[in-house]
């Protein structure tokens, strides 16, 4: 399979209105874009609470690549290839825990510090006069260059190529401030446990459902109805169990999403429901509200809690809700399988009933035996086999394309745009060819 | 009000998953007590009640309520076709009796398979089940599902293991 060698074959897929369905289905496509998109695009791999204390690792992979977040003991973090200099073995098979003062290979005991330099490998003597010093496999675990970390997020550029971190992700990095900022000493930390689900579907698939307000009340009707009929008859003013409040949105109108409002930002990011989503009507809390103020000011606490936008998308791996705190990572597995992961969030210095809310909100909505969820999964699933027909090779993202759209860097739209995903496509083709050659 | 018997015990649990698998599920929801609760922790059996950790599933009555009614809409997309589940129960343990109180609480190892198209799913692990005897009969104040792999990446589990 090599029917997509050059950059224009790639570009050609993607237009202004719509895009190639072998985008979700190619298997060349999707080796592609782990050897380029995301060599060249910032990816979240994990958050800094994870790692605590020094020599504390967090295993991810991304891209096919086995990597590993370590605490250093100057309480910076390093992100090296999980890989044995001496023949390749995975130094830890975990996916976290402590390594102490450094890691020992299990295979050879070559070890190495917690930055990945060479610290001591057995019969060294056996080496002297070799070229092992001179080459690769003497210099010890290699690190990632490109590692930011951003208000304990912390996300990697595997390649060279791509913008640096601050250019790539822009005034989009407004979103984890809006969440960070939802602690009055400005920290968050996971826990609670994750979240996993396995979908049989293409990540970009997934991806462009968080950006789609059109979908809920057809796609959610079953789950919408059923939270309706069992609230019906309450009065107004009664007060919701954190469950109804959290389901009972998903029935929202076609008017209510799009009049919540959305922005696109350069390089596939995104922010949908800018002027109120389905987790504006959570119940308030004065005293939290109080104590937000007394750390950032009246006016920077109100703007922190007034926009809880549905989803905030840092392309292409993270999604984030600010209230309920959680956020979701997409890791792409195959063309047809991507893992989805969904985070809780405590928000430090702020009362228990907003952890409680994030992992309320992930079990109803982002759990395998999600009640909202079932419906989606099985639509993706479908959407993927579905895609497989003849006769048209092409999915549709009409809806309020403006030709004009292009010319703006950050552009405010209604909430149902399919100019969300038009966005994302546009910086797929933009990251998919940076690095190939013609 | 009858003595409760192992036996009745037993006979509990074996129809609790009876009607599960028959999908009788507003029958099934009738045998929890009024707060009842229906826990799949993601921890499983390793995780402590304390409300510091996630779970695949917490319900209550509400909650279990409104998801079987969702199962019944015609426009639930995830049921066409509809999944099928079948428990495989081993014989239960009485891990704890009160009868002064009428509780006890059994532990039920298990392996559930779930159904779906041409897709099938395989969970085991062990049940846990806090059981008051009242009045009505035995009632579920608690049915804790402790999975074997409840952290794993898992597909849609769509009914009750």
């Amino acid at each position: 399979m090599t029917a997509y060698r050059r950059p224009a074959d790639i570009a050609a897929l993607v237009e202004d209105d719509r895009v190639h369905r072998d985008l979700y289905l190619s298997d060349e496509l999707f080796a592609l874009e782990q050897q380029h998109f995301f060599a060249n695009t910032w990816s979240y791999l994990g958050h800094a609470s994870q790692v605590p204390a020094a020599g504390d690792y967090l295993a991810v992979e991304i891209a096919g690549r086995p990597l590993l977040m370590v605490r250093q003991g100057d309480g910076g973090i390093r992100v090296l290839y999980n890989r044995c200099a001496h023949k390749g073995s995975k130094l830890v098979s975990d996916e976290c825990g402590s390594s102490g003062k450094f890691f020992r290979c299990p295979y050879h005991a070559w070890t190495y510090r917690l930055d990945g330099t060479p610290l001591s490998i057995p019969l060294k003597s056996g080496y002297e006069g070799t070229r092992l010093k001179d080459c690769e496999s003497g210099r010890g675990m290699v690190a990632l260059r490109h590692v930011a970390v951003y208000r304990d997020f912390v996300f990697v550029k595997i390649g060279d190529a791509g913008p640096d971190f601050e250019s790539y992700f822009g005034a989009a990095l407004r979103a984890i401030d809006n969440l960070v900022d939802r602690s009055p000493v400005g920290r968050l930390r996971i826990d609670g446990g994750v979240l996993r689900n396995i979908i049989h579907c293409n990540w970009k698939m997934y991806l462009e459902n968080i950006n789609d307000t059109v979908h809920p009340v057809s796609t959610h009707e079953s789950a919408a109805q059923a939270a309706n009929a069992l609230w019906q008859g309450q009065p107004a003013e009664a007060p919701k169990p954190m469950a109804m409040e959290q389901i009972l949105p998903f029935g929202e109108s076609y008017d209510f999403f799009d009049r919540m409002g959305a922005r696109v930002y350069p390089n596939g990011h995104s922010m949908l429901g800018i002027n109120f989503s389905i987790h504006s009507g959570y119940a308030q809390m004065p005293d939290y509200e109080q104590a937000l103020a007394a750390a950032h000011g009246v006016e920077r606490a109100a703007e922190i809690l007034q926009r809880s936008p549905q989803n905030s998308v840092c392309f292409p791996s993270l999604a984030l809700k600010g209230s309920p705190q959680a956020f979701r990572v997409i890791r792409p597995l195959a063309a047809d399988r991507t893992l989805i992961e969904a985070w809780s969030l405590r928000v430090e210095g702020a009362p228990e009933l907003l952890f409680e809310r994030s992992m309320s909100y992930n079990r109803l909505a982002f759990s395998p035996m999600s009640v909202v969820a079932h419906d989606d999964v099985h639509l993706f699933e479908g959407m993927q086999q579905g895609l497989r027909g003849e006769g048209n090779d092409w999915i549709s993202l009409h809806r309020g394309f403006d030709p004009a759209e292009r010319a703006a860097p950050i552009l405010d739209v209604n909430g149902t745009n399919e100019i969300l995903m038009r966005n994302q496509f546009r910086a797929w083709v933009e990251f998919m060819t940076m690095s190939m050659p013609e | 009000m009858t003595e409760t018997t192992e036996l009745s015990l037993f006979e509990f649990i074996a129809h609790e998953a009876q009607l599960l698998d028959a999908l009788r599920l507003d029958e099934w929801l009738a045998l929890f007590a009024d707060d009842g609760r229906y826990w799949v922790p993601l921890r499983g059996a390793l995780q402590a009640d304390d409300g510091t950790h996630n779970a695949l599933a917490d319900e209550d009555r509400l909650l279990l309520s409104l998801r079987i009614a969702r199962l019944k809409n015609p426009r639930a997309h995830s049921q066409h076709p509809p999944s099928r589940c079948q428990h495989v129960l081993q014989q239960p343990t009485v891990v704890h009796a009160d009868a002064a109180a009428r509780r006890y609480e059994l532990r039920t190892p298990f392996v559930y398979v779930e159904a779906r198209a041409d897709r099938q799913l395989m969970l085991t692990g062990c049940c846990r089940h806090r059981l008051i005897d009242t009045s009505d009969g035995l009632r579920i104040e608690l049915k804790r599902v402790d999975l074997l792999n409840p952290g794993a990446a898992l597909p849609a589990i769509q009914l009750f293991p």
